[in-house]
């Protein structure tokens, strides 16, 4: 076990790699003077001139490379050039509020995405299926903020259970979690619902229902258990895409999270901020995608000693 | 082709859902302009923020603009956009699954690791990457959605050409003494049209959401535009007061994701039921 999640996170290296030199070059695929964008609108030659020295814009792109991902290493992330402040503080303060929302997001999807799966794979081709096919359809076809709008507007400006926007008080939490879950949900379910009608036509299900175990504790204990595999990957990859919805879902709802934070920093050209956020995302969504496959090869040993 | 047809519209309620739906708002993409009662941009500033009534169906913004009409002119944006994003990525991406899958070794390595590393920036992050890169605007937005879509379609073209590639007719076409451009060409490629077809589909409308929400966060179409998204984006300022403003551009866009995801199911379900896309 331990030597497959080795090997699992020694195959991600190369993947790492490439993103730091994605957001490494950034700044350097924007159109014009990377030096004359830092120090920004009006800045005087001289000015710029410092710039390009003081962040080593002057040297070869190979010993900037290297400089970049030393400091990185580090925990050195730049200077926001908007507030002077480092961008790693920028980078602290704001992902555990993100963090809250994204594990309140995948709690959601995956307590409504694994039992509508199961109510519907169980009551196959009745009404309630339909209902839930179309639902799990129509969830995977909603676009986050639409679904923000329609759920501030019953839940906090008609019925007043919540507030419309912000992050303090516990009930805050409540309407971005859902925004955040829903589409996950919607997907999980469908995969759910799948595979789980795979499983339930197997010879070991109708064993264990003739022995007259009751039918929750079947589908409970004998046929949820076979359908995890394939759902705990999509579980995996849907909570890394909450990583990246939670850009839209912050915006709408003002959470003081990493979406906003790169979204006010795009709105003010702070490049140094928007490359730490987006390296942040995709190293984060590197380390759901590899702790997935372990907990993959926990649930199932034939893949661990495929090698 | 007849049997998919026949498939896809008699035996499929949900596939026939989407082929009219996406009909449906080709035909309002098209034909648009002629239906909207007011112009996309006129202002008109007494008769603002109005809640629908018979001369305004889904109401008028902040500047008196007939939600309707942005809404039926933003139909050709969305398509366009959608439309011109999916084939900017999948002409390359196709190039290049086709290229790995056949040539295996080097090439194919290479060509996953880039891809490999285009996956790791999940869901709209690339796409906000690049527009970030680039700057706002409706064409940038087109190349983000291409570089964005560009991973997904590779890595399926080039799982289907390496099944494919394994396969009798191929020894066959190669045994005649065909060259790999001609083999590539018309003896793969046809066969593995299915999932690309599919992913499509499908494609377009993950396409039309990034653009709305780009457009949303301000980073796509600019403000006059009557773009779903940059029009929710108005609408969202007064919401508490004037819900009515995201009705009309809230269900167009949901209606449109909706029809291509129907189609897109619909098409796997009529040509091969089994396919993993």
């Amino acid at each position: 076990m331990r030597g497959y999640l080795a090997y699992r996170v020694m195959s991600a290296i190369p993947t790492v790699l490439g993103v730091t030199i994605f957001v490494f070059m950034f700044v350097h695929l924007l159109p014009g003077d990377p030096a004359r964008l830092m120090a920004g609108l009006g800045a005087t030659d001289d000015s710029v001139q410092l710039v390009r020295h003081s962040l080593g814009l002057d040297k070869p792109l190979w010993t900037q490379y290297s400089i970049y991902i030393r400091g990185v290493l580090q925990g050195d992330l730049g200077i926001s050039n908007r507030d002077a402040t480092a961008v790693s503080v920028h980078l602290a303060q704001a992902f555990i509020p993100t963090a809250e929302l994204t594990v309140a997001g995948i709690a959601v999807a995956m307590l409504v995405g694994l039992t509508a799966g199961i109510v519907a794979a169980n009551a196959h081709n009745t009404p309630w299926d339909v209902a839930l096919t179309s639902g799990a359809m129509l969830g995977i076809s909603l676009p986050s903020f639409v679904l923000a709008f329609i759920l501030i507007w019953v839940f906090a400006v008609t019925l007043r259970m919540f507030p419309t926007g912000g992050d303090e008080g516990a009930f805050a939490i409540v309407l971005p979690a859902v925004t955040l879950g829903v589409g996950a949900a919607a997907t999980i379910a469908r995969i759910t619902r799948s595979e789980m009608l795979g499983v339930t036509s197997q010879d070991y299900i109708r064993a264990a229902h003739a022995k007259g175990h009751a039918p929750l504790a079947v589908i409970l204990r004998h046929a949820l258990p076979n359908t995890l595999i394939p759902v705990l990957t999509v579980i995996g990859l849907q909570f890394g895409f909450l990583i990246s919805g939670a850009i839209i879902v912050e915006t709408v709802f003002s959470w003081h999270g990493l979406g906003r934070l790169l979204v006010d920093a795009i709105g003010f050209r702070d490049y140094p901020v928007i490359q730490g956020v987006v390296l942040l995302f995709a190293l984060e969504f590197i380390a759901v995608n590899i702790l997935t496959d372990v907990l993959y090869a926990w649930v199932d040993p034939r893949i661990r000693y495929q090698g | 082709m007849n049997t998919v047809v026949t498939r896809l519209l008699r035996r499929n309620r949900a596939g026939r859902l989407g082929v009219l739906i996406v009909a449906a708002i080709m035909l309002i993409a098209e034909f648009g302009p002629l239906l909207a009662p007011y112009g996309p941009l006129s202002p008109d500033y007494p008769a603002a923020r109005q809640a629908p009534t018979l001369g305004h169906l889904g109401g008028t913004d902040d500047f008196g603009r007939d939600i309707l009409s942005r809404t039926l002119y933003g139909a050709r944006i969305s398509l366009g956009v959608g439309f011109a994003g999916v084939l900017l990525g999948l002409i390359p991406g196709v190039a290049a699954g086709l290229t790995a899958g056949y040539y295996s070794g080097g090439i194919d390595a290479f060509v996953m690791r880039v891809v490999d590393v285009m996956l790791a920036f999940p869901g709209i992050l690339l796409a906000i990457a690049m527009v970030a890169i680039l700057g706002a605007g409706i064409q940038n937005v087109v190349i983000a959605i291409g570089i964005f879509g560009f991973p997904v379609y590779t890595r399926i073209v080039r799982g289907s050409t390496l099944q494919a590639t394994g396969q009798t007719y191929v020894e066959a076409a190669h045994a005649e003494g065909a060259r790999p451009w001609r083999i590539l060409m018309q003896h793969i490629l046809p066969n593995i049209f299915a999932p690309i077809i599919v992913i499509s589909s499908l494609q377009i409308a993950n396409a039309i959401l990034t653009e709305a929400a780009l457009s949303f966060l301000g980073l796509g179409a600019p403000p006059p535009t009557p773009e779903w998204g940059a029009i929710l984006s108005g609408a969202e300022n007064d919401l508490v007061t004037s819900p009515y403003m995201a009705v009309l551009p809230g269900a167009a866009l949901v209606i449109t994701i909706l029809g291509f995801n129907l189609l897109g199911d619909g098409l796997r379900d009529a040509l091969d039921p089994r396919m993993r896309v």
